[in-house]
């Protein structure tokens, strides 16, 4: 069953339409399939028009897609003899966050990612995507195992934000983000940082900082969710959709704001329409990313990285 | 409604003063204890309140004043920010909550910094200011902090920060979330440049500011009872649905649980200051 948002009712019922018309047994098949065919130039016409002006608060709805791909289909998809590597060495395994060792395109890269996971089980195995100390300390391992054996790192970011617990603080939820933010610009190999679907505030930016950092078309990224900006800044949740239209969170506004360097265009319709078309694209990007630093020095990677994140900030809309 | 109520009243207010019916300045209220306490005599007191200790939230001008040997300091100019970088508006516009900050404020934004000397040592100062719109951090506070590191560097000293912040400026958006790994790159260039990096986190310090150079000091000193956290206590009860421990993410219970090296009391905040710089900068014997 597919999850229809609300702005696409009129998506919906000219699907189900041309499914109808498909399962129609009798009757002219010469007429049915021109039917057919008239209805999904009608369809595609009306998934490019909308999806070309998604709202901002539009597109945290398509961010949000529970069918949209998870770090789980980037890792089998994009990357071959993954291993995936567990535990901070202190506390736990946070399965917020998870990592591991593979091949892109043969060379091996390290992968660090969020999985918010895709039915209730996994979920809640999960915890949605929202961190606790013991994931951002081990991306911070494997972000430094990476550095030693000199393996490039792919990171995939998508969280609602790191998770806000008793534990979570007890065990320093602060400090274990602000490690691995440091970690992020510490390392001297490629670090490449995807937003695939939320990026949600610090627990984000924990994995977020990239030499190069790309973001999907419909992607969001965000200091605040719209909803809590608007509880506090607006007084009631009820203002999130003016909230996200003025906190800037769009793939094409960060791209302005030089906070991400590139857009990777989704299939029409979304990602979560087509995760092939989706894979294709960022295998795409991140190979081109990958390129343009196998030939710099390690020592100017991680200084061309530091240079990018200290400039934040000098570019306004 | 009417032009009498709109216009001439704080009019005939102003004629009438407004000293005899606010005690606002002469009279402080305990934040904690609810006392009633002499400004002068707060102020004499550090701003800690003589009855119950707490210690209440002050501006840089307060601390430097307390912490440079005789007062004596020179404030370090800011590199002007690009203003209102997202056109940002709520139920005011973005520019207008800066200039009513700005004209409650001695500062352009939550965040000064000064250089002088403490005992022995030269050593720049950094202090967030939560008076200054909840101490949010923006492109602002940004440029505090990497202009503290700098100036740092330049002069071979140690950095000092007092922190202070309801967490990000959220009317600038990402751009104010972007100064996290910003600020970890002006606390980067100072380790490499092998000067000691000593925060002090007083109430409140929160979010974004938690979460990055804040955690990041060689040396973390927090003032008593301040609140330090990443996630505020009412978004954690709003998500667990569960009363919180008492002292949750106060000083004491980050001290207990392993998060910071000591507390400290503002009276002794000086001589432990100086006493720690003397330790880490003055090595021979
Ligand atoms: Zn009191």
């Amino acid at each position: 069953m597919q999850t229809y948002l609300d702005f696409e009712k009129s998506i919906a019922e000219l699907e189900s339409r041309i499914r109808d018309m498909k399962s129609l047994e009798s009757g002219d098949e010469i007429n049915i399939a021109e039917e057919v065919d008239r209805l999904e130039n009608k369809l595609d016409k009306l998934l490019r028009s909308t999806y070309a002006k998604l709202t901002s608060w539009e597109k945290i709805k398509v961010a949000r897609h529970p069918d949209r791909p998870h770090l789980s289909d980037y890792i089998s998809n994009l990357f071959t003899d993954f291993m995936e590597l567990s535990g901070d060495r202190n506390f736990s395994d946070d399965q917020a966050i998870i990592g591991g060792i593979g091949r892109f395109n043969g060379q091996s890269v390290m992968v660090v990612g969020h999985e918010k996971g895709n039915d209730t089980e996994s979920r809640i195995k999960h915890n949605f995507g929202m961190a606790r100390p013991e994931g951002f300390r081990k991306a911070v391992r494997l972000f430094h195992l990476a550095d030693q054996f000199k393996i490039p790192i792919v990171t995939f970011v998508d969280t609602a934000g790191a998770y806000p617990g008793i534990g979570a603080e007890e065990r320093g939820q602060a400090e274990a983000i602000a490690r691995s933010t440091e970690a992020c610009l510490d390392v001297k190999v490629p670090l490449i940082s995807v937003i695939v679907g939320e990026g949600g505030s610090g627990g984000a930016v924990a994995l977020a900082v990239g030499n190069k950092v790309l973001m999907m078309e419909h992607a969001v990224y965000s200091v605040i969710s719209p909803e809590g900006c608007a509880s506090i800044l607006w007084r009631t949740s009820e203002k999130a959709e003016d909230a996200a239209n003025a906190l800037k969170i769009t793939a094409q506004d960060l791209l302005k704001l030089e906070v991400i360097d590139e857009v990777i265009p989704e299939p029409i319709g979304g990602a979560h329409r087509d995760h092939e078309k989706t894979m294709k694209s960022v295998r795409k990007a991140i190979d081109n990313a990958l390129l343009e630093f196998s030939a710099i020095s390690s020592d100017k990677i991680m200084e061309l990285r530091r240079e990018k994140f200290l400039n934040m900030g000098n570019v306004g809309l | 409604m009417n032009w009498l109520t709109n216009f001439v009243r704080p009019k005939i207010q102003n004629i009438i003063g407004q000293k005899s019916e606010t005690p606002d300045n002469l009279w402080h209220k305990c934040r904690n204890c609810g006392q009633l306490l002499y400004v002068n005599d707060i102020e004499k007191n550090l701003h800690i309140c003589p009855n119950c200790d707490h210690h209440e939230r002050i501006g840089p001008t307060e601390r430097f004043k307390n912490l440079f040997n005789n007062g004596e300091y020179k404030l370090v100019d800011l590199p002007p920010t690009n203003e209102d970088p997202l056109k940002f508006k709520d139920q005011k516009k973005y520019t207008e909550r800066l200039k009513a900050a700005r004209n409650k404020s001695e500062f352009q934004d939550a965040i000064a910094v000064a250089y002088g000397k403490m005992g022995t040592v030269n050593t720049v100062v950094a202090v967030q200011n939560f008076l200054f719109m909840g101490g949010s951090m923006g492109v602002g506070v940004g440029n505090g902090i990497v202009t503290a590191a700098e100036k740092a560097i330049e002069k071979k000293t140690p950095l000092i920060l007092f922190t202070a912040a309801g967490g990000a400026r959220m009317q600038e958006g990402i751009l104010s979330l972007m100064q996290m790994p910003r600020c970890t790159v002006a606390v980067q260039r100072l380790r490499d440049a092998g000067l000691p990096y000593i925060v002090v986190l007083t109430d409140p310090t929160t979010g974004g500011v938690t979460a990055s150079y804040a955690m990041l000091g060689d040396i973390q000193i927090a003032e008593p009872n301040a609140l330090i956290c990443f996630a505020g206590p009412r978004v954690i009860k709003d998500t667990i649905r569960e009363e919180l421990p008492d002292g949750f993410q106060r000083s004491e219970y980050l001290l207990e649980h392993g998060m910071i090296d000591m507390i400290v009391h503002r009276a002794k905040m000086k001589e432990t200051l100086t006493q720690l710089l003397s330790l880490l900068v003055n090595k021979a014997a």
